[in-house]
């Protein structure tokens, strides 16, 4: 037990791995394999929930560590331990990935092996990039989501699959290929590539020639990041990838690996360079704030349901970047809490999508109408996962807006009145979309023998809805393991947004009581 | 009298010259139309008694035979990458060579020569000595391109190698003679300590000629018009080899000449064949169909990324490249290996259109192959990631921005082209089946030794860097 205690994040990391390995030498049987698989992530998330459990959530700092050596020159480490914010984006995608298995259960018929082998390959790179501290580990992991990905969509995607793959592979390695040299420019003038000794030696300023070449690393980890976000302009990957991937390469897509860029920006651009941060806070804030309103537009006007989804999702992580580069509390903390609630809603979301897709084998909205009358179980479900997306109060998509907003104010009214737009437009163009596809009479006979969910289906849904309701009227359960860390991530934002950290504290607690708590 | 341990210093090189010879002998007494596989068998034999020769010889530091051979770090680094690249070379060759209908024994005695040859490149200190060793394993390179005699592309890549090989060792030769001509003689050691004085234009221009003649060896731009067509022709199992033997020894000599001489004005020179190399490679690559085309331009790219840690120089940089070497002829001989396999009777299938669907027929080998271009690519758990990443970090320690910047955006390039290969595989679906055969147990050794060291090399690079390291050290003591 004291082993497991020790090694826990470990295990959580490379659980997935070990069941893919054993998996290449199952025998053809997908039934098995299917089984298989979901019972290697359900175990992954008991183990994660373990983490969650044995969370200090008083501590500030990172937990669970394990720092080994690894590669002795250059000097990599291997060191894996975990804060309030990576925390949850671990267990969120342990919570996701069991979910993915029971929806690929029908819908991948063909080379199930190796759909799974590489969906386990991929949960471990993902947990991997939120637990390493070493950047060199952190850039393996990054590079490792990559290829299970590109293959999940060229293989068993839809039409133009090959396309979306290309595009989503090109355009993330070429990004990170800058996120790269920045790395080793930093382990060639500081000697480490642990995340926290670079830190420090950046603090008290022992970093050789840092102050001429901040701004061009800067920029290299943000274009690495802003690529994942995706971020405006550089977001035309993700529609592609999105509407050609298999339902499970979507709900992971958005799920978890939007949240890698994002998770690296708070991580990586704000913890190593907060001066340079602050300085291009003011044009990132405007690229954000384009997402979340052309992000918004654009869905408004999509034939295609599951390109909507995907637009919506360039809108709320708009959000999300505008929370972070707003440096205060409330901002942050909203940050983290929406990449989580965008994670279980725009998850669900992809996964109601890929049921009806199923049955029908069509994202075309023209071609639904009247779902409600012959499915008013999936209709249900749909409306109150997309009103959790709308962000409406009592569901978790609100709590995350409503503290970006709070602290985009904070930051500068401008900003939160802009991006207040932004929910404005997610309610039109969520409920126009939920009004052409489920009201109405059935305009298409083809509609109109549509079995509803299957307990299979349905067992997928309730965990999604029972988070996106617990998330909605409990924040605090998530709060106050996000909170200490990211005071502490803030610690070097000085100038003066430290002093209103307890207003905030105290406005976050007033927010809570009224949202339920 | 020369003492009994200056034979041991050259051990790995008799013994892979005595097995080669018994193969040539042995080979009268198969009959015509039997299987020449006992020689392979020999050839096998010699290569892993050369490995035990190697290891032994690594107790025995220390110079020979009138101080022209060196045996040290350096030298057994290169011998067991020289010989475990022949290995799975043998390995891949035996089943080729049947499905090609070659019989032919000198084939296999030919790549021990050539083996012979690499080692020596990589254990003379003494610039005459190493220009015999290059045209050993020149020459019998040379003739194993040829050896699809029905196939006119074989003739001509074999014939163009061998005329512009004799051109660019000519190069090398006349370099060679000019520094003699500056100093006196032909020592490397020695000469290190004469070029101390100012250097006169002829010390330059030696320099600039021994690079143009490795440049051809190590088919770096502009020197590599060669490569794409000699790589088409060749019979693929030796396209593994001449793309990772000779170019690692040849990689070798380079580092030798330009490191222990202490030669001036070699920077510029690396530098700008380092970016055409990488640049050229990948933008031709780009727009290849055939497999081993494709593979030959990404070889030349591959030698561009060397060529930056050469760049970065010191120890550093040199042990980034004697690790690069390493691993790229880890994943590119098992990458040959394969599309030897694929390639068929009379190599028919090698167009990237032949490996649509090849993630159904053949999982296995796809995944495999998969896993080599990943590596190529440059991804990690990959022998080629931590290579690469080595390279760029020595080259920006080295404070070479520019430079890295170049190699970087190009591996972004390159993972297109390679990608293009695994998306054939798994994404089109074939439109003409092309047939894969089963695996024989020769190749999947072969196979497996490949994969085995590129992930090795890829998780647990620890050892092999140390070697490297120290290899550096002594390089340049």
């Amino acid at each position: 037990m004291n082993y497991i205690n020790h090694n826990i994040i470990t295990i959580v990391t490379f659980l997935p791995l070990a069941g893919g390995l054993l998996l290449l030498f199952f025998p053809r049987r997908d039934r098995d394999i299917r089984w298989f698989a979901l019972g290697v992530s359900l175990v992954t998330l008991l183990a994660s929930l373990h983490l969650a459990w044995h969370f200090d959530h008083a501590v500030a700092g990172f937990q669970f560590e394990q720092n080994l050596p690894w590669i002795s020159h250059p000097v990599i480490r291997y060191h894996l331990a975990m804060d309030g914010i990576s925390l949850w984006l671990v267990v969120l995608t342990t919570f996701l990935t069991p979910l993915c298995v029971l929806i690929s259960w029908r819908s991948i018929h063909e080379r199930v092996k190796e759909f799974f082998i590489l969906m386990l390959l991929l949960e471990t790179a993902m947990i991997g990039v939120f637990v390493a501290l070493d950047l060199f580990l952190f850039y393996f992991f990054w590079e490792a989501t990559l290829i299970p990905m590109a293959l999940i969509i060229g293989i068993w995607g839809h039409g133009r699959r090959i396309y979306a793959a290309v595009k989503f592979f090109l355009y993330t390695m070429i990004g990170s290929a800058f996120m790269l040299a920045a790395i080793i420019w930093l382990y060639a003038n500081t000697g480490s590539f642990d995340f926290v000794v670079i830190r420090h030696a950046i603090q008290t300023s022992q970093v050789p020639d840092f102050d001429s070449a901040a701004k061009w690393l800067f920029l290299s980890f943000f274009l690495a990041f802003a690529v994942k976000v995706p971020l405006f302009p550089l977001h035309t990957w993700l529609p592609d990838a999105h509407v050609e991937a298999p339902t499970a390469g979507s709900v992971l897509l958005a799920g978890v690996m939007l949240k890698m860029g994002t998770y690296g920006l708070l991580r990586f651009n704000l913890g190593l360079f907060p001066d340079e941060s602050q300085r291009n806070a003011p044009w990132i804030i405007v690229l954000a704030l384009i997402s979340i309103i052309s992000g918004a537009l654009v869905a408004m006007v999509q034939p295609n349901v599951k390109r909507l989804v995907a637009y919506t999702s360039v809108s709320h992580l708009g959000f999300v970047v505008l929370g972070i580069f707003s440096f205060n509390q409330i901002g942050v903390d909203g940050a983290v809490y929406q990449m989580l609630s965008h994670g279980v809603s725009t998850g669900a979301l992809f996964m109601l999508l890929g049921m009806i897709y199923d049955r029908r084998h069509t994202y075309e909205i023209s071609d639904y109408g009247g779902l409600a009358t012959p499915m008013p179980v999936y209709a249900t479900f749909f409306a109150f996962i997309m009103l959790s997306s709308i962000g409406l109060p009592l569901l978790n998509g609100f709590i995350g807006e409503f503290l970006v907003l709070s602290g985009a104010f904070q930051a500068r009214q401008v900003y939160g009145i802009v991006a207040a737009t932004g929910v404005i437009w997610s309610a039109c163009y969520l409920l126009w979309m939920y009004q052409r596809l489920f009201y109405g009479p059935v305009t298409n006979p083809a509609n109109k023998n549509l079995t509803d969910l299957d307990a299979r289906e349905r067992v997928s849904m309730w965990p999604l809805a029972i988070a996106a309701l617990v998330m909605g009227v409990a924040p605090n359960l998530w709060l106050h393991f996000i909170d200490p860390s990211v005071a502490y991530a803030l610690t070097q934002f000085s100038n003066g947004l430290r002093a209103c950290a307890p207003a905030s504290v105290h406005f976050a607690q007033a927010l809570m009581q009224v949202s339920g708590r | 009298m020369i003492p009994t341990v200056d034979y041991i210093r050259i051990l790995p090189e008799i013994v892979l010259s005595i097995f080669g010879m018994v193969a040539m002998m042995v080979d009268p007494l198969i009959r015509s139309h039997d299987s020449k596989k006992p020689l392979g068998i020999i050839a096998l034999l010699g290569v892993l008694a050369g490995l035990a020769a190697t290891a032994i010889q690594s107790r025995y530091y220390g110079d020979a035979f009138f101080n022209t051979v060196r045996v040290d770090a350096f030298s057994i680094f290169f011998h067991f990458v020289v010989l475990l690249i022949t290995l799975v070379v043998l390995l891949s060759s035996f089943d080729y060579l049947e499905v090609q209908r070659i019989k032919a024994g000198e084939y296999y005695a030919l790549m021990l020569f050539a083996a012979v040859g690499m080692m020596l490149m990589s254990s003379a200190i003494e610039l005459v000595l190493i220009f015999i060793a290059l045209e050993i394993s020149s020459i019998s390179t040379y003739v194993l391109a040829g050896f699809r005699r029905q196939a006119a592309e074989s003739a001509e890549s074999s014939l163009k190698y061998f005329l512009l090989g004799s051109f660019a060792t000519a190069f090398f030769l006349y370099g060679v003679a000019m520094v003699f001509g500056a100093t006196g003689t032909t020592n490397v050691y020695r000469i290190a300590q004469l070029l101390n004085t100012p250097h006169s234009v002829v010390v330059y221009l030696a320099v600039a000629l021994m690079f143009v003649g490795l440049g051809f060896k190590i088919a770096s731009a502009p020197f590599h018009v060669w490569t794409p067509d000699v790589y088409e022709g060749a019979p693929a199992p030796v396209v593994g080899f001449m793309s990772t033997g000779p170019k690692a020894a040849a990689f070798a000599v380079l580092l030798r000449v330009l490191f222990a001489t202490g030669a001036p004005g070699w920077f510029w020179l690396v530098w700008v064949s380092a970016v055409l190399s990488m640049t050229i490679g990948n933008l031709c690559a780009l727009v290849q169909d055939n497999v081993k085309r494709l593979l030959a331009y990404s070889s030349i790219a591959h030698a561009g990324y060397l060529l930056v840690a050469f760049a970065a120089a010191e120890t550093t940089g040199i042990s980034a490249a004697i690790f690069y070497a390493a691993s790229y002829a880890a994943m590119n001989v098992g990458a040959f290996a394969i599309v030897a396999h694929l390639a068929g009777k009379g190599e028919r299938y090698v167009s990237l259109e032949d490996y649509a669907g090849l993630g159904r027929r053949s999982p296995l080998l796809a995944a495999t192959l998969t896993i080599f271009l990943i590596s190529l690519i440059g991804i990690p758990i990959t022998g080629g990631f931590f290579a690469k990443f080595y390279v760029f970090s020595a080259a920006l320690q080295s404070n070479l921005v520019g430079l890295t910047i170049i190699g970087v955006v190009n591996s972004a390039i390159a993972a297109y082209y390679y990608l293009r290969v695994i998306v054939y595989m798994y994404m089109r679906d074939e439109r003409v089946e092309a047939p894969v055969a089963s695996v024989p147990a020769g190749l999947g050794a072969a196979i497996a030794i490949s994969l085995i060291a590129t992930i090795y090399l890829g998780v647990m690079p620890n050892q092999v860097l140390a070697g490297a390291i120290r290899a550096a050290q002594d390089l340049i003591k």
